[in-house]
């Protein structure tokens, strides 16, 4: 099994093996054999925001070699990704289509924000168009810090999730869960953006103040 | 001038003429016709908002106007009264007003009468308000300038979501219902999109279809969106999409103080940082006056890193445009190989590989780290030479770059003067426009070098003038690499605030991707009371409709390729 070598820590702990049938024979968990397999081919989706894309393409590119890692096969597809790697700055009119993209990729899926505007508004979040971070919409599960990161930054990002991926257990995913996994709700277009979770605090807040003198701009 | 309804602007500090609104299509239509302005290079407007009793508050469209055979500027402005400002459009005359009046209408709320597709175009239909008026706050207002003040009153740090009632960046109007709410933005579109398919076709017999191109797609570089009417597989109307980039670099430019902007100037076009820092640079210089004119040693290191970045853009672009045109990857891989090389030079010297933010006003932030400048001469006239000439020997002859890029997207050069293309676009048509030589800034009327220039417009020639291009910073880099001199980088010490007195100023540099210009207006303030990018990928994108209507659907992607946009730029 060339499997071992790939991964040192395959052989759960507790189960002695006798030292010539090492390098064939592993007695594992199936937690682990089901990680390694994931943990390796972990497909990003091919989805660029801003500036931090170029330095995830980069990555991805001869230098820094995002194949050493099994994560080179880009998808443009949501539906065949496992990975949204948020690559910039998240704007309001582009979060629709990020949470809808979201909700079209299969379970298991994570995300990864980079840079500093996909983590928290980063240098633009005083904005009116921007968004102060994409877990305001969407879980993350891996933060990179920089501005952009580097390659090697965004490297050690992956290989954070490589471990959360390894701390899983089959037993416990959402995934396999009984129920089903609510999809998020897409926001609105409207004077502002509107997330359709906050429709009770924005009519609380709106409702009862008499309309607002000036009308929402129209199109000339 | 003839006209008596021109006015010279005699506020201190600014320059050009003062035009009624009602005589500016006369006006700009003379300039075109017999002063030879033919190139309307930027169009934009300014807020002059005054709590002052005595002064009138009121907006100002400011055009500048160029000849394409060269020389200085001509500024027309209108004025008019911030209650229900209406200003001729002038798309008829200049079709490259287009999207920039667009804009003027949806940051400004300036409405254009006469343009034929008037609706919003960075932000949403729909949206509450334009923002770049002075007396329109974002949800995250603080103080109207920076440095704010304290973030940790009584010791404690907060985040300004923590003072929002929905803890985002959101605030809806008075009396707001979400749920009776209806978007708007893409009906509108779909709208504009069966008006301009109409003109086009006469036989409306045949079924026509709408394909959405992004903005997630992964051959639109970037979250850039067109909306095409396909009558079979050809293209009858194409409407781009944009603003899903849109950071409001602007308005954050109005409130931050002169050098702060620095930064962000270098995640507009984040592929070529450098010139975006040297345009900014040139524009504040110019209305600091002759204190802070560069040290010698510091021109020299502005035109090298211009220049490295110049290639290392144009470089990524044939590599991305080869992309589009489907081989996939490997030629992009060896481009991304080079550009890498360039990438260390900068990270040596100015400390970061993609945000430079090296220019300071009057010279450069670092003078070269110990042991760079044999490798950029070794890079210069050695490496990059041959990989140029092998991406050329390979790629240029190449059956599938011919077939696909010869005759395709064809942009006469009439066009592309009239609709304000700039850089590679514009030289690709047979107009030999560039600013390093037709207005010349820096140093470059020291270096020889050609402007090159390719007759036939379309995707080819777009692509081998980038590498003619290519060729040529390499000329400039290593007469400039061998003449560099020793001596001081910076005029003054480093600046943590500067003085800029009043006026405005346009500061204009040859890009990468063609013209890119900045126009400051000052009020001798720490922050720019008005900050304007004239991006060039925002505006070689108005001919992208012309260019792909009546081709087929494969070539749409070819084509944008070949205008190389960078949506950080196109949406700022
Ligand atoms: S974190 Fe910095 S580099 Fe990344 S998208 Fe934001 S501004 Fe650009």
């Amino acid at each position: 099994m060339t499997e071992i070598n790939a991964s040192p820590n395959m052989n759960s702990s507790g189960y002695e093996m006798p030292p010539e049938m090492r390098q064939n024979i592993a007695i594992t968990t199936l937690d682990k054999i089901w990680n390694m397999g994931r943990r390796y081919s972990v497909w990003p989706m091919m989805f660029g925001l801003a500036c931090c894309a170029i330095e995830m393409i980069c990555t991805a590119a001869s230098r820094y070699d995002l194949a050493r890692f099994g994560m080179e096969v880009m998808r443009p597809s949501p539906r065949q990704s496992d990975l949204m790697i948020v690559s910039g700055t998240v704007t309001k009119k582009m979060i629709p289509q990020i949470v809808r993209l979201y909700n079209q990729m299969p379970e298991p899926k994570y995300v990864l924000a980079m840079g500093a505007c996909a983590s928290g508004g980063g240098p633009f979040k005083e904005g009116y168009n921007v968004v102060s971070g994409v877990d305001k919409y969407i879980p993350v599960d891996v933060y990179v810090p920089g501005c952009p990161p580097t390659p090697q930054a965004l490297l050690h990002g992956l290989m954070k999730l490589q471990e959360k991926i390894d701390s899983e257990s089959i037993t416990s995913v959402r995934w396999y869960q009984k129920e089903a996994i609510e999809a998020i709700p897409v926001p609105i277009l409207g004077p502002d953006i509107i997330d359709p979770r906050d429709f009770p605090t924005i009519k609380s807040l709106t409702q009862g103040k008499p309309a607002a003198a000036e009308p929402a701009a129209e199109t000339a | 001038m003839r006209f008596s309804a021109l006015k010279r602007d005699e506020r201190a500090g600014y320059e050009g003429h003062i035009v009624p609104a009602s005589s500016l299509l006369e006006v700009a239509k003379a300039l075109r016709d017999e002063d030879g302005f033919d190139l309307l290079s930027s169009v934009t407007a300014v807020d002059y908002l005054t709590d002052n009793e005595e002064e009138e508050s009121f907006f100002e469209v400011v055009y500048h106007l160029y000849k394409s055979t060269g020389g200085g500027a001509e500024v027309l402005r209108v004025q008019v009264p911030r209650e229900n400002p209406v200003v001729p459009s002038l798309v008829e005359l200049y079709p490259g007003a287009d999207f920039q009046e667009r804009e003027a209408w949806d940051l400004m709320g300036i409405k254009f009468e006469g343009h034929p597709d008037l609706r919003r175009i960075l932000m949403w239909e729909g949206f509450a308000g334009h923002p770049l008026r002075k007396d329109w706050k974002e949800v995250y207002f603080e103080e109207e300038a920076k440095p704010f003040g304290n973030r940790w009153p009584g010791g404690q740090v907060y985040r300004v979501e923590d003072q929002n009632p929905y803890g985002k960046n959101n605030q809806y109007p008075d009396g707001f219902d979400p749920e009776s709410w209806v978007e708007t933005e893409d009906p509108l579109l779909y709208e504009n999109l069966e008006k301009a398919a109409r003109e086009y076709t006469e036989d409306i017999d045949t079924e026509q279809v709408v394909v959405n191109l992004g903005p997630q797609h992964p051959s639109t570089h970037g979250v850039f969106r067109m909306a095409v009417r396909l009558d079979g597989e050809t293209i009858v109307a194409l409407k781009p999409v944009m603003g899903y980039l849109h950071r409001n670099h602007e308005k954050i430019g109005e409130r931050n103080t002169y050098i702060m902007n620095m930064p962000f100037t270098d995640r507009l076009d984040y592929l070529a940082s450098m010139s975006n820092n040297f345009g900014y640079a040139l524009a504040v210089e110019k209305l600091m006056g002759d204190k802070v004119a560069p040290p010698e040693r510091a021109e020299y290191l502005r035109v090298i890193m211009a220049e490295l970045t110049r290639i290392s853009n144009h470089l990524w672009a044939i590599g991305f445009l080869l992309n589009d045109l489907g081989a996939f990857f490997t030629p992009a891989l060896y481009a991304i190989e080079e550009r890498e090389l360039i990438l260390d030079i900068f990270e040596a010297t100015a400390g970061s590989r993609m945000m430079c933010n090296y220019f300071r006003f009057g010279g450069v932030a670092r003078d070269l780290p110990a042991g760079i400048l044999p490798r950029m001469k070794d890079l210069v006239n050695e490496r990059l030479p041959r990989k140029i000439d092998e991406l050329d020997l390979y790629l240029s002859e190449n059956e599938l770059v011919r077939s696909r890029g010869e005759g395709v997207g064809i942009i006469t050069p009439e066009d592309a003067i009239a609709f304000s293309a700039t850089g590679p676009v514009l030289r690709a048509s047979g107009v030999p426009y560039d600013i390093r030589r037709a207005d010349p800034y820096s140093i470059y009327d020291r270096f020889k070098f050609d402007v090159a220039v390719r007759y036939h417009g379309d995707v080819y020639d777009r692509y081998m003038i980038r590498v003619d291009e290519m060729r040529q910073s390499l000329r400039i880099l290593k007469q400039a690499l061998k003449d560099l001199p020793e001596g001081e980088i910076l005029t003054g010490h480093n600046p943590y605030q500067v003085r800029v007195p009043a006026g405005e100023a346009y500061g204009r540099v040859e890009g990468p991707k063609g013209e890119l210009g900045y126009y400051i207006v000052s009020n001798g303030k720490p922050s720019p009371w008005r900050y304007h990018v004239r991006a060039p990928s925002f505006i070689n994108l108005t001919i992208l409709e012309k260019m792909c209507v009546g081709q087929k659907v494969a070539d749409v992607v070819v084509n944008l390729g070949s205008i190389d946009i960078v949506l950080g730029e196109v949406d700022r």
